[in-house]
């Protein structure tokens, strides 16, 4: 793992209208590698940093840079939404292909690429299929893809799984896992569980709300990537405690409707 | 083509159940309505014969038919020249509609500026205006067909412009992120979400391009030469020749049936294989 900087967040802050402060005075450097979950309640301002990351929202004060890339990719950035976000009219195929059909590359010359990308999140089966034939976790894997397939060095991914069930959810944090390592990605995930952000992180924000802000830059000791059976031993539940502790500190008095 | 086989595997114990209830869904769509049918025009046949009612009152079932096939070849002239009418008008509402539709969602100036009139051209009724276009028009054919596009074309420019606005946000912050150019973005996201609200404003101005033509029609009367459907109904109840009449309404509304078949059969294929509204549920 090497450790280059390759997102640097200067007192970064959002308003939404005249009041509403969605992220106060963000400031944070990430290392190429890292594995960074933003935790924290709703409206803790997460999805709203994320979106400025990928470029998807302005800020209203403080910058973003990231550091140009030097490899060969068709978009850096690669983003999972918080729903699967598919073409309904498209196949799996085709709603992966669509970064690459954007830049202007024809089909015939990706297909090798599309059809690797699908084997690597075991669609391969499913390549003609359309999406309302997917169960939910599918249709995540197939937003997975399409985020990987024009070789991206960070993948930012907001609440991908908060829609789906315990079992599948771990499945797929251990692809994410897996296919981050594997394409050596820096990732930043947003997510309110705190067992997904332990499992998954090297490093965790701990976010609060009205302001939204980091309260804990808490560094992971664990060794990455985890395993499966991590999940079960009592370091990870001294672990999950620690953060919720961290947690439940960002909640109080003032937060009452939560 | 894997797929296919692990979904039939998991179907096998309900097949004869599904082929059933296929079965009787097309029975009930197909057979039943033209039972219905054949009941109701032998109920009509019998009550005409039963009380000796006078043809120039209601003309029986069967003699409706014996002029169908009398008149024939003028009778198809007539509805060729409102098949005409209606699928030119159609075409251009389709055109008028849709260019304008995507130019009034690419530019909201636009779409303040020239929305109202579009509504002011639809409220008011195509009877009303009828008469000066056909004074202003020299030709009658071009009268008509502006008085059937009228009409056709209100569903088509506003169901394109929701249409086009339809798009998942989401997927617009990918093609933003993706650096999509206007044309993509038009190409592979707007057009596709597009696509079921055109085609349910397809069935619907289908219907109105043939009820516009008709209205045309009735309006423009016997004056000219024309010689459509309608013009041969009103021309019929000039000379008190009621079969006749019956005989262009029984043309007409099977025009009519043509158009809604034809656009119900365009949609299904356009939305079938993706969209709620077409797609068969399995049980």
């Amino acid at each position: 793992m090497t450790s280059d900087l390759i997102i640097r967040l200067t007192h970064v802050s959002k308003k939404f209208g005249q009041a509403f402060l969605a992220v106060d005075d963000l400031s944070l450097n990430i290392k190429e590698g890292e594995f960074i979950t933003f935790l924290g309640p709703s409206g803790c301002g997460k999805s709203t940093a994320l979106k400025m990351i990928a470029g998807l929202l302005p800020v209203s004060a403080g910058s973003i840079e990231i550091t140009p890339s030097s490899a060969v990719s068709e978009q850096d950035l690669g983003f999972v939404f918080q729903e699967p976000t598919l073409m309904p009219w498209a196949t799996v195929f085709d709603n992966v292909y669509l970064p690459l059909r954007l830049v202007g590359l024809r089909r015939s010359e990706v297909e090798p690429r599309v059809t690797q990308i699908l084997k690597e999140v075991g669609l391969t089966r499913f390549a003609d299929s359309y999406p309302r034939e997917l169960s939910g976790g599918m249709k995540m894997r197939v937003s997975i893809a399409r985020a990987l397939v024009t070789r991206p060095r960070i993948l930012l991914m907001d609440e991908p799984f908060a829609a789906l069930d315990e079992m599948t959810r771990s499945k797929l944090n251990d692809d994410v896992v897996r296919l981050a390592n594997e394409n050596k990605l820096t990732v930043i995930f947003v997510t309110h569980s705190v067992f997904e952000s332990v499992y998954l992180s090297t490093r965790i924000m701990v976010m609060a709300a009205r302001p939204g802000r980091v309260v804990a830059d808490l560094p992971m000791q664990t060794p990455w990537p985890p395993k499966d059976e991590w999940r079960t031993t009592p370091e990870f539940m001294s672990e999950a405690r620690k953060v919720s502790e961290v947690l439940k500190g960002t909640l109080d008095a003032k937060d009452i409707d939560h | 083509m894997q797929k296919t086989s692990t979904t039939k595997d998991l179907s096998t114990p309900v097949n004869t159940a599904q082929l059933r209830r296929a079965r009787r869904e097309r029975v009930l769509t197909w057979v039943m309505p033209i039972i219905l049918l054949i009941i109701a025009v032998g109920l009509w046949e019998y009550l005409v014969w039963y009380h000796e009612i006078p043809k120039y009152l209601i003309p029986a079932p069967s003699l409706i038919a014996e002029t169908l096939v009398k008149d024939g070849p003028s009778l198809m002239a007539s509805s060729w020249f409102t098949v005409k009418l209606t699928f030119f008008s159609l075409g251009l509402a389709i055109i008028g509609g849709v260019l304008l539709g995507a130019l009034f969602a690419l530019s909201r100036p636009v779409e303040l500026s020239l929305f109202p009139f579009a509504v002011i051209l639809q409220v008011t009724p195509v009877v009303a205006i009828a008469p000066l276009i056909l004074i202003y028009v020299d030709s009658t054919f071009a009268a008509l067909l502006i008085c059937a596009w009228i009409v056709a074309f209100f569903p088509i420019l506003s169901n394109t412009v929701m249409g086009l606005r339809s798009a998942d946000h989401n997927l617009i912050d990918l093609f933003t992120m993706y650096r999509a150019t206007r044309w993509q973005r038009l190409r592979y996201l707007l057009a596709p979400s597009a696509l079921p609200y055109f085609m349910a404003a397809l069935k619907v101005a289908g219907g109105l391009a043939l009820i516009g033509a008709v209205v045309a029609e009735f309006v423009a009367g016997t004056a000219g030469q024309n010689t459509g459907l309608a013009s041969r109904i009103i021309e019929s109840s000039f000379r008190s020749e009621i079969p006749r009449m019956f005989a262009a309404l029984v043309l007409v509304s099977f025009l009519g049936i043509i158009i809604f078949l034809l656009t119900s059969w365009a949609s299904s294929k356009v939305l079938g294989h993706w969209h709620e509204s077409e797609v068969r549920r399995e049980y």
